[in-house]
């Protein structure tokens, strides 16, 4: 059966490559810094699954003073003269295999299901997504290599270029899950949920909705992850307060409320990969600069969300 | 109340621009030591959730066939094409995709689309070509176009995903709920999850015609 290691294996060769390439880099003076780097990140991948706890800690622990240090900056992007003589040379087969990798992804999440060798699933069913995007990518690699006229080494070349323009930022979001589970084993959030709920009188139901409200925001905001807060707030102010002493619809309190959370993680740096990595991935100066542009957006939905669930979880 | 200096050594760290990589290194430790945990405790906590949370770095395959593609010309290809066509706007290209987002993400497809995959190589380049149709834009509207686009994605992403059923928030939500003796259906949790996908759509698409506006005024007329 195809599952999740084989993708992480894929992707642990792919790292050691980058890795591989920095370090052959002979002009860059943070070239060993930077090869360590990828290097430890791709071992992550390759042998994570089969070491003890302790040595991936301290893999995770090499991984932030490598990446907190400094890492050396992308090479530079072919000139714009050889990539528009390019273009016009690929013209729209270009397309092909930039719309290969959705396509297949759609296609294998929806397929993969029913492939079986014997009687056990080809592919591992409960990550159909995941593991159609690795194939997806190696189809539409292929697809480049045959329609397109690019150097053989383009996809490690370019996507070194790429990934190190993303930099340290690249390993940030699972640093952050992480960071959420140790919350979670040392109690953080029914302390918070505790503070909350004895700060603020609920003496009426609209206060009980506006506090589950705020908190949504405030604690996915800080977490950067709204499923973090949901158990906290629903737990701790929604169900006790809004359902149980004021009679409100859970249905509606859970799935506004939710979504409240949602407009905080707009709104938050803590959700890396949704803010600070396409920061990074799409080069912008400033790495809070797609935050900036959500925050009106996060601000006028959490209103509304709000008015909503006030108006409508105590009428059912 | 210790184990809250965690959130305060966040909070901090991010005000002050420290690097984020850093800082939440620093707060998992301080967290975890809080606790109540050994060194080797949080150590050994933080290195099992690392290699757990392993497939958000899965997104990172793509970026070979997106460089490989960039290397021969792909934006250069899209800049082409949205010059050509006249009636495809900045805002039109950034809404257009908003919408396909979000229902996309409304029929649990999310994966299908993402930084990587879509804004990096095709939205964005879109974007800009068409906002450069008429005259040059400076860098930092460039780079607002950018930071939109990715907005795009994001929005899209978060208020369509919940009206799909079996999202992992929607299943979050009726297995918390369940464990504390409320049974609700999934299929409820999602309706209710639609009035804020309109309003989601109707603010971002709003204010996205408003920057296409913005964009289109700063720039100086053609001859």
């Amino acid at each position: 059966m195809i599952t999740l290691e084989h993708v992480y294996i894929l992707s642990g060769l792919m790292f050691a490559a980058f890795a591989l390439g920095r370090a052959r880099d002979r002009v860059h003076p943070r070239r060993w810094r930077s090869a360590a780097f990828w290097g430890t990140y791709a071992l992550s991948f390759l042998a994570g699954s089969h070491l003890p706890d302790l040595v991936n800690g301290i893999l995770l622990a090499v991984l932030i003073v490598l990446g907190a240090s400094g890492l050396a900056r992308p090479a530079d992007a072919a000139p714009p003269t050889e990539r528009l003589l390019a273009s016009l040379r690929n013209g729209n087969r270009l397309f092909v295999p930039a719309l290969t990798i959705p396509a297949l992804v759609l296609i294998g999440s929806l397929f993969f299901r029913y492939l079986r060798v014997g009687t056990e699933p080809l592919v591992d069913p409960s990550h159909a997504t995941l593991i159609a995007l690795a194939c997806a990518v190696l189809v539409a690699l292929l697809l480049g290599y045959m329609l397109l006229r690019v150097p053989l080494s383009a996809p490690l070349t370019e996507g070194r270029r790429l990934m190190e323009a993303v930099g340290w930022a690249a390993v940030l979001p699972q640093t952050l899950a992480s960071l959420g589970a140790l919350f979670a084993s040392a109690g953080v959030g029914t302390v918070v949920g505790r503070l909350l709920t004895q700060a603020i009188p609920m003496t009426h139901g609209a206060i009980a909705v506006a506090t589950y409200a705020l908190g949504m925001l405030v604690f996915t905001v800080i977490m950067g992850n709204a499923f973090a807060a949901f158990p906290v707030m629903t737990a701790g102010v929604g169900l006790p307060l809004i359902v149980g002493r004021f009679g409100g619809d859970p249905v509606i309190m859970s799935a506004v409320g939710m979504l409240c959370g949602f407009c905080g993680t707009l709104m938050t740096p803590m959700a890396a990969n949704f803010n600070i990595v396409p920061a990074a991935l799409l080069e912008l100066p400033d790495r809070n600069g797609v935050i900036k542009v959500q925050i009106p957006t996060g601000a006028l939905l959490f209103v509304a969300n709000t008015v909503l669930m006030a108006l409508c979880v105590y009428r059912h | 109340m210790l184990v809250l200096s965690g959130i305060a050594i966040v909070v901090l760290g991010f005000a002050l621009r420290l690097n984020p990589l850093a800082v939440v290194g620093v707060a998992g430790l301080v967290t975890g030591l809080a606790g109540g945990s050994s060194l080797k405790g949080v150590v050994e906590t933080f290195g099992h959730a690392f290699i757990e949370n392993r497939y958000v770095g899965i997104v990172w395959l793509v970026l070979p066939v997106i460089g490989l593609l960039e290397r021969a010309g792909l934006r250069e290809r899209l800049q082409a094409l949205i010059i050509a066509l006249q009636a495809v706007t900045m805002a039109r290209v950034l809404v257009a995709y908003l919408l396909l987002r979000q229902l996309s993400a409304a029929l649990g497809l999310n994966a299908l689309f993402g930084h990587a995959q879509m804004v990096r190589p095709l939205i964005a380049p879109m974007a800009e070509a068409a906002a450069e149709r008429t005259s040059a834009i400076t860098n930092a509207t460039r780079m607002e176009i950018r930071a939109y686009a990715a907005s795009a994605d994001n929005v899209g992403n978060f208020f369509g995903e919940d009206v799909f059923v079996a999202i992992g928030s929607v299943l979050l939500m009726k297995g918390f709920l369940q464990q504390n003796g409320v049974v609700v259906a999934p299929l409820d949790l999602a309706r209710w999850a639609i009035p804020t996908a309109i309003l989601a759509f109707a603010i971002h698409g709003g204010r996205l015609m408003l920057f296409g506006r913005r964009v289109q005024r700063a720039q100086p007329s053609n001859p």
